[in-house]
This record gives C-alpha cells, structure tokens and sequence, in this order.
C-alpha cells in the first residue's frame, strides 16, 4: 500500500484514501470539433504505459478532494515527486537517464 | 494416559508445575504450560504424527518451527472452531486442546495408502497427472474425483466463526522484526536513543536462538541477558512488544502486516467479546529484519522416516522444552555449528552413537570438544541412508569423497533411533522479497542473502549472513543505531557496550546439500526434498532431464516449494539438486521469488471486522425507520437501503405495485426521494460549467427553473443525469442518479481543476443534508396546499419545471414542480433533520387522499409508461443520447464543445443501423417481456441467431391494462409499428410490437394542470 | 514426439524414469524465420502450434525473455468460462472453449481441463437484468447458461450464505456448466511440447530489445542473447508489456498495464468443487485439485509491472470471501501474488495489424486471457498465416478505438474476469 504526500494537505495518508486517476498532462483538445476521429481517439484511449518513471494523476478522494500529480517507478513502485496541478515533473526519464549518463 | 516417556527430569523453559491435558486423535496425553503441541507430542514418544500426501509414508516431526512441514494438525474442540492445518511445532500447548492428525486412513498408523504407495509410488513421478487420466477423454471427470479426495490436508469448518478478528493501524519510527540477540539488540539500541519502537516476534516468548543457547552473555545463561533485555524495552513507553505475532507480509513504502494471534494459546476460541487475532497494519519509517536463519536438512535416502530431524531442532526440544526425541542420536553435519546438538544430547545422559561429519578435516574447536567428550567423530563420511520403518532404527554410513559428490566405499549400518542432521543454514529472506528485491548469494555462507531494496530496510544478524552470537548482539545494536538515526534521533552521544560471549571458534563449513548414495539418485530410496509435497532429488533431476531447466519450471513440475511451509525446508536444497543437474552453480540456477505470507494468515484476520452489517456502510434516509414500520422492502442502490414496494398483508408484489400505481395516478402518491445525488454548485462561472458537462443548454434557464440535463462522456456516451435547478444567478443545485453521485462529483472536479480552472465554481455534495419526498398524482397540489401558506401553488404562478422556497409542515423547504411520473407533483426538499417530520404531516393530511407511499418499482413503472429513462439501466455505457431518442436533450448550437459532443460525432456512433431506444408492446396483453430477453426478426432462425438488442426494462401497467417494455432494437427510430420476437429459455417466444416509449399521455397534460 | 499414456508411465517406471525424453529442445536460434513470436506464454505457444498444426507453418521461432508459460500463465486463477456479452467476445471465448474440449487429447498432454461450472452472482436488481441479458445472448450464440434464484444457488453450493443475512445478499446468478478451472502450467507445457515436435523453435532466455524495421516494415527482431533474429512476420503476444514493445515499435496502444492480484488458501479438503464469482463484492474462488482455495482480487487502479498491488485490495476480497463463505474465515492464506494484466479501455483484447507492416499485436486481454488461450492462439496463427485478421479477430482491431467501434463488455457487469 502507496504512502502517498498530498500536496494540498501537506500530509503523507495511506493509499486507501486516495484514487489513481491514470496518465497526468493529457489536454483536452482546445477544439474538439475539429480534431479527427484519429486525434480524438487518441486524446480518448492511447496512453502511456512506461516501465520505469511515469507521471500519473491521483485524486485525494477521501480527504481534500483534490488531483494533482505523481512521478512514480511502475517497477519499483517508488514515489518519485510530488506536484500540483498545473505544475511540471522535474524527475523525468529523460532527465534521469541524462544524470546517469553524466 | 500415555507417559512422558521423552520428558527429561529437569530443564527446559516449560512449567512443570502447571500439567495440560490434550487430545490427539482422540486419546488423552499431557503436558505442560510452555509447550508446544510438538514438545507434548514428542514428550509424549508420538513418533508417526502423518502420512506423506503422495505415497502415504509415515511422517514424523522435523523441526521447532515455521519451517515444519510434516505436524500438519487439524486443531478445534466443536465444528465451528475446527482449524485447518496447525504446525504443531508452532501451537502452543493449552489445557484440552484437541487436534487430530490430517492424513493416513483409516489412520496415520495403519495407512492404507501407505501399503498402495509402496506398490505404486514408483508410477508417480513428478507430472504423472499431465501424462495420464486422458483416455478414455469421458474418464477425466471421474479419475479427478479421486485426485481430489486424495488433496487436501485440513478440512474447513463446516460452522460459522464464532470470532472476530480486528485490524489496528500503527505508525512507528523502527519496527523490528524477530526478537532474537540480533532484533532484541536492535530494538534495546533503537529504543535508548529515543525512536519510537515495535518489536514483533512470531514466537510467545522473545528470545529466539538465546532461549536454547549454550552461550553464557557477560557471564551468564543466554535467557537471563534476554529477560533483562526484555524488561528494559517493557519499561519504555515508545516501545510496543508484539509477541505471537509475525511480520507476514511487507508491502510498498514500508507498509508492514504483523499477524498476532491474541487467543490462539489459551483456546480455540476467544474469550467472549474479545478478538481471536489482530492484524497491526504498520507504517514503518524503518524496518529492522532480524529474522534469523532456518536450518537446511541434508538429503539422505529415507531421510522422512520418524526420528530423522534438524539438529538445531533436536536441540531446540532438549534445551526449550525439556523433551528428547530419543536414545540413540547419529549426527550428520556439514559444519561446526550443529556440534552443540550432540553435546546438548549428550548433557541428558543418552547416547550419543556417532558424528558423522561430511568433511574430510574438520579443525574447529567445536570437534576438539566432540573429541574430549568421548564422542565418536567419523570425518569424510555421510549417513547416506536412514533404516527404520514407523521409527528410525539405523543408520548406514559411507564413506565419501572430498568434494561430497560421490559414495567412495561400502556402507555400514549403526543403530540409533534419531538422525538429526544440519547442512547449514539459510537466512530467513522472505520478507526482504515480497516487495520485489531478489536474494544474492554468498559462497561463504553457502546461502542467500536479502538483495538490494528500494524500502527504508535494515537488516542484523543471521539474516545479513552474520552466524556468531557476538557478531548477531554487535550488529543489532549497531543497526538499531542507525533505524533511529535514519529516523532522526540523535544517537552520537550514545554509549551502547556490546555484551561479551564467550565462544568457541568454529572451523570452514562445507557446503552440503545432496548426500550421495552407492546407488544413482533415480535407484536409490527416496531423498526427499520438500516433504510436504513428496519432492524428491530424483524427481529434481527427472525434471531437469525432462528439459524443465529453469528453476520456476522445477519448482512448478515438482510443486517443490508450494507447501504450507512454502519451500523453508527444501527450497535451498532443491535449488543445489537442479544445479547440480544442470551442472551450474547455485546463483546461475537462480532463486525464486517469497511472496506474502511468510506463514499462512487466517482469512478472518485479513477480513477483520468489515463483513455483515460492516462489509459496506448501509446508508439510511431520514424516514427509514417509517418504511421499515410499514412493511416495506427494500432494494440495495449503491449504498443506500432503498424502499422498494409496501406490501400489504396478503398483498403478491405484483398486487402492491398495482395498487401504488393506480393510487398515484388516481389520486395522489409519495416517494422517498432523498437518495438522489444533490450536489450544490456556486460560483460566477457556475453556469458555463454546467452547460460544458451537460449536453443540454442551460443559457437561458432563469432563477426559479428546473431543467433536465444528459450527462456524457468523452466518448460521447451517456453516464449519468438528472434535473439541475437555478437557485440563483450563480447558484444550482444539480441532481444526480442515487448511485452516481459520488462519481459525478468526482468527474466534476476533474474537469475543474485539470481542464478548467479558471472558471470559479466550487461544488459540494448535499446528498445527505435534504430529505426529499415526491408527491406525484391529481390531489398532489390539494395536499400540498394544506402544509404550506407561504407558496403559491396556482398553476399558472407555479408552472412545471419551476421551484419556489417556502415552508411545508413549519420547516423551511424548497418545493420542486418536476416529475418522473408524467403527473402533477411535487418534490419536497426539507433538511433531513426534519424529514420525518414533514413525511408524517403529510400522512397526517394526505389519509383523506388515500396517499399512498410507492417504493422504486413504482417508481419504475411511472416512468416506464412515460418513457423516461434510468441512466444504468437503460444505458449501459455503449448508448449516446441520439440512440436513445433524446436528440431534444442535445443543443448543438452551445459555443462550447460540451463533454461527449465530439464523441458521439465519431464514425461509428453516426452509422446506419445503431441499437437504438424504443419502446415495446407484447402482442398478447396479459405477458410481460422478462427485462433482459433479446431480439430477434426471425424466432425460427437456427443457433447462433441474429439478436437485435436486449429488454432494459419492462413491466405490467396496472393503468393500461397491458404489459410495457422499453428496450433497444437495431435502427428501431425506423422500424416503428414491426414486429419483433423474443425467444425465451422455456423454448416460448414472446411477440411484441415496436412502438414510441411513450405509452400514457404522449402530449404531457397530467402534468400540467 | 514421446506419447504420454498410463502404460507408458508404467513402462518408464520399471526403468527408474530414466528414460524420459525431453519435453522440448533448447535450440540456438537461426537468423532467419518466416514468423517469429514474441512471447513464450499460454497465448504465443499456443499461436505457434496452431501455426504449425493447422497452417503448415513450421519455420518459426518463439522467443521468450524468461522461461516458458513464466508470466500471467503461471499467476492466473484458471478460470475458464465463454459467457460473454457481445456477440464478438462470445464468439471468440466460444471458439476458444471448444478447443479447451479436447485440448488433452489434442495436445497428449492432460491440461486437467475440468468443467465443473461457473456461477456468476447477482446481488442486486440491475445486476441480475445484467445476467438474464448475457445469459439471453449467450443462449442465442449457442453458448451454455442459465439464471438461477438464490435457491437454485443455494443447491449447487451449499456452504455459500445465499441468505438474506448478508449485506449484499445473493439474488441469483448465472451459471455456464461447461465452464471451468485448467492446470495453467500444463497448457503452457501441453502447448510447448507439442509446436516443438513439430519443428518450432522456442528460445527461452531471449529479450527482444528492438523491432528491426525496414521502410516501415518489421523484418526482424533485436535480441539481447542472440542478436538479431529475422523474420518476414512478427507476433507480438507479451500482455503487460505490450506497451513497452509497440513503443520499440514506434507507436502506441490504448493499453494500461495493472496488478492483479490472487492468492491461495492453504490446501483443505475438498469443499468447493464450482467456480463463484461475484463483482458485486469483488472476489472469485474456486478449490484446486491439490485443495487449495484459488482466489482472484480486483485489479489495482495504477499502472504497475511490479509483479505486486495493494494489501487493501487482498483485503476487500477476503472480505467478500468470508462475507460469503462465512465458514472460510478460519482457513488460512498461504501465498498471495500479482500479475501484470494489460487492460483495454473496452475489456476486451486487440488482435490486429499495427501501424508497422507485418507486425501484428495480440494482446489487452486484461482478467480473461487464460481463459482464451486456445482461441487467441488459433485465430491468431490464422491472422500470422494470412497477414490479415482472421473473421473472428477482426472486431478486435486497435483501430476501433479511433472509430469507436468498442465491445464493451465493461457493460456487462458480472463478467469482468
């Protein structure tokens, strides 16, 4: 069971309290009516599925209420960072593999 | 009443002023306080306690521990406290504990199967399941019956539990694990320097290896350093002692599971309104795993026979429990260590026959003692065989080479009754695995080690490789140091002294797994492996020859490791086997993955108290208690305990619904329609937010107005709707369907606080603060009007889809002119402290109306025969608002492409032909379609048929006279006026015309009078 | 190949077993196949022997990055059941439960294919509309089934609490009797030992590292132990980490990856000999042959290829379990394990070309691959063999989702696993 940081709270609650919400920093099209049944399939269903870091939407369900983001190992299972809606990853594949290579 | 015939006359840490009474298997035996089932049974000279799963041989005790695999018991006194599959060398001896042996028919004694297996052991080899039963095809059935009943060790109860089990979540700075010289050093070191501490052991009494230790610490018997240890960390407040409880599982980001059992030593039951055992679901900041080492058995041929044990076992009894499990020991070792078995034998006044030591010099001090003791040491050598039947009463001895792979000279038998043995010992790693790290190997210790971890995790003693007594308090101490310095106490000031052992040195161990025999493995007698199973090293090696190379694959052929025991015993044995076979090394051939638990978990434990009333919370509304006195029955929607029809005595379902259908349209009707989601909605933004979820527009709706709004996905697909009010300009209050509303809530915050957070609208769920009560029929306006004087309820002042504040009853209320029925009605929203309050009063007023309260299947109905949709009931997540007719509820024109717009655009959802809405009329008027039954244009078509869609919902209307039904048919909006068939499971097919699903008052007038 | 019989036991028996030959060889690859598949699971092994079997087709490798039948075929709770929903998934669970029939025979290999039935509960009124619709359907495809009362239930499993004591009781089910539990280690085996007598080369200890491409075509694949290996088709049948194999490819699935959970009890004697399900409370159990209680959790809400979910979750599914099977609660759990299942946003699997020519995806089969083993291998064989999709694969392209053409059988509720 995740020990997950809420970053509105500022509080680390267990897992049960929250939901994940899948992949972060999908955005609506800005305009729907015209992306084709490809794009709009895509923004629907084609999601990231990294082994290694991914950044993914959670939602205090059970407390604030609030979504915010998660950079998390999906083979560890290591919770990397912690950022708010709106907000960028700093932990990044890229970057991570960058520091190795450095 | 059998003797202690095993019992010695004095040690042991048992009380022997305190004598238990037990049964097994029916018949009488003692004990005492500080046994275990294992020690009394042993005590008790019970060599033969089961019969091996496979060729029915008789199975003795092997070992003290976790680890047994053979004193598999069926414990309980009655029927509903039967326990399935005790380790008795883990069941702590109460007074009338009965337990009865789990194989061996018609006992483990004279086994029937035993004779059988003696014949046929030969034709099952490991996966002589997948090789035969197969003809004839028809016999797989029948042969699997008597595989079954051979299955199986413990029965279940056939009783309800009488128990509870209870859950309780802890947070701690250090939690260590096993409470031996490694763990209780960690947790004494951890705890000085002020973290707060958890030290859980699965035994009853902390001490672990110190308790049968021959070690003296600072000058005395190990247990004295214990008891002292024990009473320090007891007087510290920040520390929580768990003993009779194991760490069995150890999760992601130091969630830990400790598994106590608060009851289990004192009765099969709890005592009367307490718990049986608890489940401490732990937050750790750091976990010391302390959990020592198992003994590895050496793999001899008969090496099951009763009176073949682990040395430290043998010990284990000797020093622990008072008990000997014989006269006569040979002991065969690969190493120093499992010296001291012989001299804790020999201490008690019997024989020793001999040491058989696999090495060809051993040089340690430990020899030099053997030696100067009398004892027979015969080096380079192996018991490659046990001799014995029910009982051990040999042991052959052979000479063997340097490197241990082979037998080098002829044999010769020494009687004894015990064949303890040690081949080293294995680091207790499981809990280091569960959370993905996989063991490393060490060739000094011959064992693996726990590998590297992502968990904040420290590990001391045995388990890091560390064997000495010295090295295991040192390391303790030292790691428990650091757990509080990683949790942030300040330990530098510290002085923590190392206790001083006195130790003698021991010399290299070998690394021994497989003892060789004159004869090949395949033709030698049985070496077993993994007893519980019946694995043998011959069968490790048919498996391998057999081309099962990998060690996953070994271990599932054989089901080497799939025991209660789970591979302690074996695990590392067998490994060595399928490397030696493969011509690998150990680390080449792999390990395989612990997972939780480290000992079995009774399910009520993990259940805890969420079953029954507490398995999900049963929410209520406001007049609950009033359905309930006037009889109704309720259905369960979401949570919620909903009344579903009021029957009358005498009354079928179908006469009730009747009759609350006719009483609403003919006069006046009530439902409890609190259970609807209400979510309050205010903010500047409010309205461009609900026009954006709703596919609907909500532009121009004015204060006081009421609207109906269809709820979409992306996918354009309908999930949800409900009418939405404006109580303000900034200000609504939206409903939802009873089960939705949590997850609309959720999906509204989604949209605004990812794709819309600059819109200022802010949503609350009020579910639960308005009771809600719809009075719907033609004297539904009288009757309000005879609790209200603050609203105007002339028709034309008050229209349909209005709403107005007010008082009914004396309670201030919002009163809603909307309908699900198609008449005049009236939602009543109170606070739900007043709800019964206002409920009454209009019974009070309402009797003189017959006013007649209808559950949700009137509720059902009403709207069927109006043909309003149950979103979830007539949807399923494949239907967008276009197939279900309501176009009308769609606005193209919004400014903003609302959620689902683009969705229901997509190729597919724009085909010809779509399932579509529609409603449905059986031919014959008396029938009622049954909800579920498919269509079909052709009742006569031969399997598989072309179904056309599915019966959402249908019933009888008491007002038309005739069955209803709504339902989607393939491109139906066209086929209005055909005739479709719905073929049921009796062979009868129903006839029904497709029709609009407006069946009663197409133009709406019964509501707008 | 050596056949399997009872006599042939008993002969191996007088020669200590000896003599028993290999199950399979352990080729050294060649360069080149005309198909390779990549994934030595239930699913690539059995698409291999159909390729073999039924299409002639025997110069092929299956390369697998552990060891055979090493993922969700050996973590999975065995159950085997076609009542399905939609016409398309039944029709392909069907064609699947018929050659479950005589997969023993056909294979020489006993897979303990036992089909002691499958009950899916109802615990409220919208879940049994949900049965009477799938059962209705599944009569009408000529798939087994049938609604059962809480009575009826109560008949077939008498230890069950089918009384109104509970918080959710039982109202009915469904139930499919030709459904069933399988040794999933022995389809696996069954499958592998007979593509290899046929010719077909399984590599164990091999990881593609890279799809080799050419003008955006597969034409081979990059491997870790042996180099390249190339092929003039290419299967890919990895489940949880089929996303982690298109992306070598260049593209994207509408796949997530999640645990899912099960665990054993320890073995008791015989108790339960059908399969229950219920999604209502989130659990599934049956009874093994070797007496274990089998049972399935739910699937966890976040991506993971950890191997391992959520403690809560074993815990609201022992909760179920004990809520109906109040007499379990003192039986004891063994070991608990997790799958890495690769879930569709429809429930249901992709078996399709892609974006790159003569790469073809099998996978997304979520809770219901084991199940489909035999009828994903052999309309998948197909689709390799032809290079397009066989009649009964074809609903299951992954361009539906950009059309829209999903089966949903999220919809049908009671039949998630």
């Amino acid at each position: 069971m995740f020990y997950i940081y809420c970053p509105y709270c500022k509080e680390h609650r267990e897992e049960e309290e929250f939901h994940a919400k899948g992949q972060a920093h999908i955005e609506r099209p800005a305009d729907p009516d015209s992306c084709t049944d490809k794009e709009w399939g895509e923004y629907l269903y084609f999601r990231k599925n990294p082994r290694g870091l991914h950044h993914e939407m959670w939602v205090h369900a059970v407390g604030c209420r609030k979504f915010f983001n998660v950079t998390r190992d999906t083979q560890t299972y290591e919770i990397k960072e912690v950022y708010k809606m709106g907000e960028r990853p700093t932990i990044t594949a890229q970057n991570q593999t960058a520091a190795k290579q450095a | 009443m059998a003797t202690q015939k095993n019992r010695l006359k004095s040690g042991g840490r048992i009380d022997r002023n305190k004598p238990l009474t037990f049964f097994y298997n029916g018949q009488p035996y003692q004990g005492f306080q500080g046994d275990t089932l294992a020690s009394a049974l042993i005590a008790n000279g019970v060599d033969v306690i089961g019969r091996s799963f496979k060729y029915g041989r008789p199975r003795g005790i092997m070992s003290a521990g976790a680890d047994e695999p053979n004193a598999i018991m069926q414990l309980g006194a009655t029927e509903a406290t039967q326990i399935p599959n005790v380790r008795a060398t883990q069941q702590e001896l109460y007074q009338g504990l009965h337990c009865r042996s789990t194989s061996g028919w018609p006992s483990v004694d004279f086994d029937a199967m035993g004779l059988i297996g003696q014949f046929f052991g030969r034709m099952l080899p490991p996966g002589f399941y997948y090789k035969t039963f197969m003809f004839p095809e028809s016999f797989w059935e029948l042969y699997e019956k008597f595989i079954r009943k051979a299955a199986g060790f413990g029965r279940s109860p056939r009783e309800n539990d009488p128990d509870i089990y209870d859950h309780m979540n802890q947070h701690t700075e250090v939690l260590v694990v096993g409470a031996g010289p490694a763990g209780l050093s960690a947790a004494l070191s951890a705890a000085r320097a002020g973290a707060r501490v958890i030290l859980a052991d699965e035994n009853a009494e902390f001490g672990g290896s110190l308790l049968s230790s021959r070690e003296l610490i600072d000058g005395d018997p190990a247990h004295l350093w214990v008891k002292k240890a024990v009473e320090e960390l007891a007087q510290n407040d920040n520390v929580l002692l768990l003993p009779r409880s194991t760490v069995n599982g150890y999760h992601d980001h130091n969630f830990v599971t400790i598994h106590e059992r608060l009851a289990d030593h004192i009765s099969d039951k709890a005592p009367e309104g307490k718990a049986r055992q608890r489940m401490h679901r732990v937050r750790a900041k750091w976990v010391v795993l302390a959990t020592g080492a198992h003994e590895r058995p050496l793999v001899f041929a008969n090496n099951d026979i009763p009176g073949c044990m682990l040395a430290s076992a043998v010990s284990t009894y000797i020093r622990q429990y008072g008990v000997i499990p014989g006269n006569n020991l040979v002991l065969m070792t690969s190493n120093d260590y499992a010296y001291r078995t012989a001299f804790d034998w020999q201490d008690t006044g019997r024989k020793v026959i001999a040491i058989v030591d696999s090495r060809q010099n051993p040089t340690g001090q430990y020899v030099e003692e053997a030696k100067n003791r009398g004892i027979k040491v015969m080096t380079g050598s192996a018991v490659i065989q046990a001799e014995g039947g029910k009982r051990v009463n040999g042991a052959m001895i052979a000479p063997i080479s340097a490197d241990g792979d082979r037998v080098t000279g002829d044999g010769t038998v020494l009687s004894c009754d015990t064949i303890a043995s040690s081949g080293g010992w294995s680091p207790v790693v499981h809990l280091s695995c569960h959370t993905g790290s996989r063991p490393v190997w060490r060739g000094d210790i011959h064992g693996f080690v726990p590998g590297e971890t992502v968990q904040q995790q420290l590990i001391a003693g045995a388990v890091s490789g560390s064997y000495s007594l010295s090295e295991c308090l040192k390391e303790g101490l030292d790691i428990g140091l650091l757990a509080a310095t990683n949790a942030g106490h300040a330990t530098d000031s510290l002085n923590v002294t190392v206790p001083k052992v006195e130790e003698l040195v021991e010399g290299e161990r070998m690394a021994m797994f497989y003892v060789p025999h004159s004869k090949p493995t395949s033709r030698a007698p049985k070496q077993f492996v993994d007893y519980q199973n019946d694995v043998t090293a011959a069968g490790i090696e048919l498996a391998t020859r057999e081309g099962f190379e990998s060690i996953e694959h070994v271990k599932r052929y054989t089901a080497m490791g799939f025991g209660t025991d789970q591979g302690k015993m074996g695990n590392i044995n067998g490994m060595a086997i399928t490397a030696k076979s493969l011509n690998k090394t150990i680390p080449e051939t792999g390990t395989t993955v612990f997972r939780p638990n480290y000992t079995p978990v009774t399910f009520g434990a993990i259940a805890g108290r969420h079953c029954r009333d507490l398995f999900d919370p049963k929410r209520y509304t406001a007049m609950h208690e009033w359905h309930v006195e006037n009889g109704a029955k309720f259905e369960d929607v979401g949570q919620w305990k909903r009344p579903w029809y009021y029957p009358k005595p005498g009354e079928t379902m179908q006469d009730a619904l009747n009759r609350e259908c006719r009483a609403t349209r003919e006069s006046v009707g009530i439902l409890d329609a609190s259970t609807l989601g209400k979510i309050d909605i205010q903010g500047k933004d409010a309205r461009e937010f609900i026009s954006r979820v709703y596919t609907n527009a909500w532009a121009k709706l004015a204060v006081g107005k009421c609207r109906y709004g269809l709820m979409c996905g992306e996918d354009g697909m309908v999930f949800d709707d409900g009418v939405t009010s404006c109580l303000g300009e900034n200000h609504f209050l939206m409903t939802t369907t009873s089960g939705g509303a949590a997850r609309v809530l959720e999906w509204l915050e989604l949209y605004h606080q990812t794709e819309w957070p600059e819109l200022e609208v802010y949503m609350t769920s009020v579910t639960d603060h308005w009771a809600t009560m719809s009075i719907a029929g033609p004297n539904s306006r009288k009757l309000l009007a005879e609790l209200t004087d603050d609203i105007d309820l002339d028709k034309d002042n008050f229209k349909f889809m209005d709403w107005r504040q007010g008082t009914v009853a004396g309670v201030p209320a919002r009163v809603f002119r909307i309908s699900f029925t198609g008449e005049l009605s009236f939602e009543i929203n109170v606070p739900a402290h007043y709800g019964m309050h206002v409920w009454k009063k209009l019974f009070e007023h309402g009797a003189k109306y017959n006013l007649t309260p209808y559950g949700t299947e009137t509720m059902h109905v009403l709207r069927a025969e109006k043909g309003f949709i149950i979103a979830g009931q007539d949807t399923d997540g494949s239907v967008h608002p276009y197939d279900l007719g309501m176009s009308w509820c769609v606005s193209e024109n919004k400014p903003f492409s609302f959620i689902g717009k683009r969705g229901m655009k997509r190729e597919d959802c724009v085909k010809e032909n779509r399932k579509q809405l529609v409603g449905l009329k059986p031919k014959d008027p008396s029938k009622v379609i049954p909800e579920g039954s498919q269509a079909v244009d052709n009742p006569n078509q031969p399997i598989p048929m072309t179904m056309l869609g599915h019966v959402t919902s249908s019933y009888y209307s008491a007002c038309l006279g005739h069955g209803i039904a709504m339902g989607m048919i393939r491109n139906g909006h066209n086929r209005m006026g055909d005739t479709v068939y719905y073929p049921q499971a009796d062979g009868s097919v129903i006839e029904a015309e497709i029709c609009s699903p407006i069946f009663l008052d197409p133009k709406g007038e019964r509501q707008n009078v | 190949m050596q056949k399997y019989s009872g006599f042939g036991l008993l002969k191996h028996a007088l020669s200590y077993h000896e003599n028993w030959q290999r199950v399979w060889r352990n080729p050294k690859p060649k360069k080149k196949y005309d198909i390779v598949i990549v994934g030595g699971g239930g699913h690539g092994l059995a698409t291999a022997y159909y390729l073999a079997k039924v299409h002639n087709i025997t110069n092929i490798a299956v390369v697998e990055k552990g060891y055979l039948g090493g993922g969700n075929t050996a973590r999975n709770t065995t159950i085997v059941r076609s009542n399905y929903l939609w016409d398309e998934a039944a029709h392909l669970y069907e064609h699947a439960m018929k050659l479950w029939e005589g997969l023993s025979q056909d294979l020489n290999y006993n897979v303990m294919f036992s089909q002691r039935g499958v009950l899916n509960l109802g615990h409220t009124l919208q879940d049994m509309r949900d049965i009477q619709r799938r059962v209705n359907a599944n009569r009408l495809n000529g798939i087994d089934g049938e609604v059962l009362d809480a009575r009826q239930v109560q008949e077939i499993v008498p230890i069950m609490d089918c009384s109104a004591n509970t918080r959710y009781p039982v109202l009915g089910a469904s139930w499919q009797p030709r459904a069933g539990v399988a040794r999933h280690d022995a389809v696996a085996w069954g499958y592998a030992r007979a593509a290899d007598s046929m010719g077909v080369d399984l590599i164990q200890q091999c990881e593609v590292v890279d799809i080799i491409t050419e003008d955006g075509a597969a034409v081979g694949v990059e491997t870790k132990q042996h180099g390249s290996i190339m092929a003039d088709r290419i299967g890919c049948v990895v489940a949880g980490n089929s996303g982690v194999m298109a992306n070598m490819a260049g593209f994207e699935l509408p796949i997530e990856s999640h645990p899912l959970q099960a665990l054993v009890s320890e073995p008791i004697k015989p108790i339960l000999d059908t399969v229950v399900m219920s999604n209502h409370v989130h659990g599934y159990i049956s009874q093994s042959d070797k007496g274990d209680l089998v049972i399935g959790a739910g699937i966890d809400g976040y991506n993971g290829y950890g191997q391992r979910g959520s403690y809560p979750t074993i815990e609201h599914t022992l909760q179920a379990i004990v809520e109906l099977f109040p007499i379990f609660s003192r039986v004891r759990m063994n070991r608990q394990w997790g799958g890495i299942v690769d879930t569709c946003p429809d429930a249901c699997p992709i078996i399709s070309a892609t974006p790159v020519e003569n790469l073809f995806f099998n996978c997304g089969w979520g809770t219901g691959g084991f199940k489909a083993t035999p009828g994903s291998g052999h309309v998948f064989a197909a689709t390799l063999a032809k290079g397009e999709a066989h009649e009964l694969a074809k609903p299951f392209t992954m361009f539906r989702f950009h059309d829209g053409a999903l089966v949903d059988e999220h919809g049908a509720a009671g039949v998630a696993h």
